[in-house]
């Protein structure tokens, strides 16, 4: 079976590829990407005035399967990540059993074959239990398949610990994913701290509970060798941080989240749960930084720390309300709002969303390379849709983007060369 | 000329002609309140419920005596012996009260938003009596009528407010109420105590009680909310009232004729001295009887209309 995309704007930054250009894909597999590419007995995909993309990957979502399958599943889990455009998640292993045993990421390995329609990269907990105290079976977790290793949503408190987790897993050339968050810090909070906070009467949340983590993981970083990788940054100051420990040479990267990247802390003032996140939406300030962030190189990737939630954990005080957005349907389009408006250029949001991406985890994904498996993600740019969460194959219909138009959608998604999401709607 | 809105969720979302209105309706209601025979037939065959999730005294009964002066129908859900107990949400409990055909609601909650919440789960009308650290609309309105009463004008006062700004819903609502009026306000209190980046709303912020008092017509003293002593925002309540006690020696350093407010319930010799509560200054009983006015007016306005 031959599929060929014509007359697309082929855009592999990895292999410095942004031109117009049509794609051959065989078995499975990309077998050619050149100009007026002719192959009589292949279904043509007429792709002019859409972007080729590598398969987008996002290296930090919750499946919530197991044990919290009425959030989420991997079936409508990675149905969501399919119509969003994206080929490859990396699941957080805050699921119940915790994804701390071989034994876990084996199931949601075998259940990503069985119910899932996207390539599904398990990450193991730091921890047993995710409770810091004691380190998992980190090699037993590799050898069943999990890219890294992270305690998300528990931050590993003490510093001892992580020190462990980074001399252990440098081993394994494993990255440390580390939700940056002094507890002591960001108790009871609510959103982030400042004027806003100050506006609406709810419990701020510094960003100095995100930085003295991230201080302290890149002096870890440091001390051992090993990969730290940050998860969501979200304030100026740990920008600052990371940008100042890279120019030194640290084995650090850092993510950040297309929420973060376009909402400020004054929309909470509609007390509206879907507004509620970890790390909370920032300053308008901190926005600025991030958005320079990807651009300099600073911040390596973009992920959604895609959250679904039952509806039930948001329809509710804010104070009691569930922390979380749910983002993979989103991510594309909302992103693409940085690309309309100049601050981002095309190549560059590509790059964010695939080969950096990729290379973070160590997955042989991102880039169109003949003879690289056909995962491919084509975007209409000038496609102008809102946001329905009706329609939405997440389970978790928690996002503060309901109700937005937005111009730029993924249109078509190939997984292995096999066509599984086109025009919002998955192909069964 | 009528309120805009269909709720009074916060000060915030008023205009000062709204506030004038609120104002000058609950003149002629307080005459009402002196009267011998208090009631009048003006919200016959209306309903309101007051839903608190938490405590009071002085709030709650006001909007009871106000509704029933006006002859609403008036029902107190009494949460700690309610269905809430038994795990009922808000959204729920709401809806119920909606059902047996109230038509507005005055709701408090420790959780700031909360009324915004139910605004927008309701068709009742909701007056807002308090969401954690964010609004208390009736209280700043209560105020502004009690300080209006004495200067004749709201115009360009010095006001200082003192204590426990950061949880404070009643200097939330007095700051956004007193900048309408151009008047110079001034916060004080341990710097724990201040919120972050508190000078955007439009006030000077102190930690000495004698600079911030000096030469000011009011000063508005806040009840220091013993509940969130152990947290570690300040070390004793002794060493909080040796800073922060409003003493007779504070008041001389104001205005003469300067106004002690406090909204209640008071924690005497802790934020407030006796000599101070009782004195020929304070306004503390005066405002609990100019509280039952304002709600009358509120209630007036937001539903026999004009």
């Amino acid at each position: 079976m031959k599929l060929l995309i014509k007359n697309g704007r082929v855009v592999d930054p990895e292999n410095k590829i942004d031109e117009v250009r049509d794609v051959l894909v065989e078995d499975g597999y990309i077998i050619d990407v050149a100009a007026n590419i002719v192959a009589d007995d292949a279904k043509i995909i007429e792709a002019s005035n859409h972007l080729v993309c590598p398969g987008f990957i996002d290296i930090h979502v919750h499946l919530r399967e197991p044990g919290e399958e009425y959030k989420e599943t991997i079936a409508t889990g990675t149905r969501a990540a399919a119509v969003g455009g994206f080929t490859s998640v990396c699941c957080m292993p805050n699921t119940r059993p915790v994804m701390d045993t071989a034994a876990v990421a084996n199931f949601v390995k075998e259940r990503a074959l069985r119910s899932g329609v996207v390539n599904v990269y398990p990450i193991g907990a730091v921890t047993k239990g995710q409770a810091g105290q004691e380190l998992s079976e980190i090699a037993h977790l590799i050898a069943a398949g999990c890219v890294a290793i992270s305690d998300d949503g528990e931050p590993v408190r003490k510093a001892g610990i992580m020190r462990n987790a980074l001399e252990y897993a440098k081993m394994f050339d494993m990255p440390v994913l580390s939700h940056c968050e002094d507890t002591s810090l960001s108790e009871n909070g609510q959103m982030s701290e400042g004027y806003y906070s100050t506006f609406y009467g709810l419990k701020g949340i510094p960003a100095a509970a995100e930085d003295v983590i991230v201080a302290r993981d890149i002096l870890l970083s440091k001390l051992t060798g090993g990969h730290i990788h940050i998860c969501h940054i979200s304030t100026k100051s740990s920008v600052e941080l990371v940008r100042e420990a890279k120019n030194e040479g640290v084995n650090i990267t850092a993510e950040v989240t297309p929420h973060h990247l376009t909402l400020t802390d004054e929309i909470v003032g509609t007390y509206d749960t879907d507004t509620k996140v970890f790390p909370p939406l920032r300053s308008s300030e901190d926005v600025a930084e991030l958005i320079k962030a990807i651009n300099d190189g600073t911040i390596d990737c973009i992920a959604t720390d895609h959250a679904p939630h039952h509806f039930e954990s948001k329809d509710c005080e804010y104070d009691l309300a569930a922390f979380g957005i749910s983002g993979l349907e989103t991510a594309i389009p909302v992103v693409m709002s940085l690309v309309n408006n100049g601050e981002l250029s095309i190549e560059q949001m590509v790059s964010l969303f695939t080969y950096k991406a990729a290379q973070i985890v160590g997955i042989d994904k991102g880039n169109l390379s003949i003879g690289s498996s056909a995962d491919i993600t084509i975007i209409d740019p000038d496609l102008e849709k809102e946001v329905e969460v009706k329609n939405f194959y997440s389970k978790g219909k928690n996002t503060p983007f309901k109700g937005q138009i937005f111009k730029g959608w993924p249109v078509l998604t190939l997984v292995n060369g096999k066509i599984i999401a086109s025009n919002g709607e998955i192909l069964e | 000329m009528e309120l805009a809105k269909k709720d009074l969720l916060g000060i915030k979302e008023l205009s000062k002609e709204e506030i004038d209105l609120i104002l000058d309706t609950a003149i002629p209601m307080k005459d009402v309140t002196t009267r011998d025979i208090k009631k009048v037939p003006t919200l016959r065959g209306k309903a309101l419920a007051t839903v608190f999730y938490e405590n009071s005294t002085r709030t709650r009964t006001s909007f009871e005596i106000a509704g029933k002066y006006l002859s609403a129908d008036v029902v107190n859900l009494n949460v700690p012996t309610s269905s809430v107990q038994k795990g009922e949400s808000l959204r729920d409990t709401i809806k119920n009260i909606e059902m047996m055909g109230f038509d507005v609601v005055a709701f408090r909650h420790s959780m700031s938003g909360s009324a915004h919440y139910v605004a927008k789960n309701t068709d009742m009308k909701v007056i807002n009596a308090g969401d954690g650290a964010n609004e208390h609309p009736t209280q700043a309105l209560l105020d502004l009528y009690s300080i209006r009463e004495k200067k004749g004008s709201l115009e360009n006062l010095k006001v200082t407010i003192v204590g426990d700004i950061l949880h404070s819903r009643v200097a939330r609502s007095n700051i956004y109420g007193l900048t309408k009026y151009g008047c110079e306000i001034r916060v004080v209190g341990p710097a724990t105590l201040i919120p972050p980046e508190v000078e955007r709303l439009g006030v000077k912020s102190y930690y000495s009680l004698s600079e911030a008092v000096r030469d000011v017509d009011v000063i508005n003293i806040l009840r220091i909310q013993k509940e969130r002593q152990n947290v570690g925002l300040f070390p004793s309540l002794d060493e909080y009232s040796d800073l922060y006690m409003i003493s007779p020696e504070h008041v001389k350093l104001a205005k003469d004729d300067v106004l002690i407010l406090h909204p209640g319930p008071m924690n005497r010799g802790v934020e407030i001295s006796s000599e101070v509560a009782d004195g020929i200054n304070s306004l503390i009983v005066e405002q609990v009887q100019n509280g039952v006015a304002i709600r009358m007016a509120l209630l007036f306005l937001m539903l026999g209309g004009i």
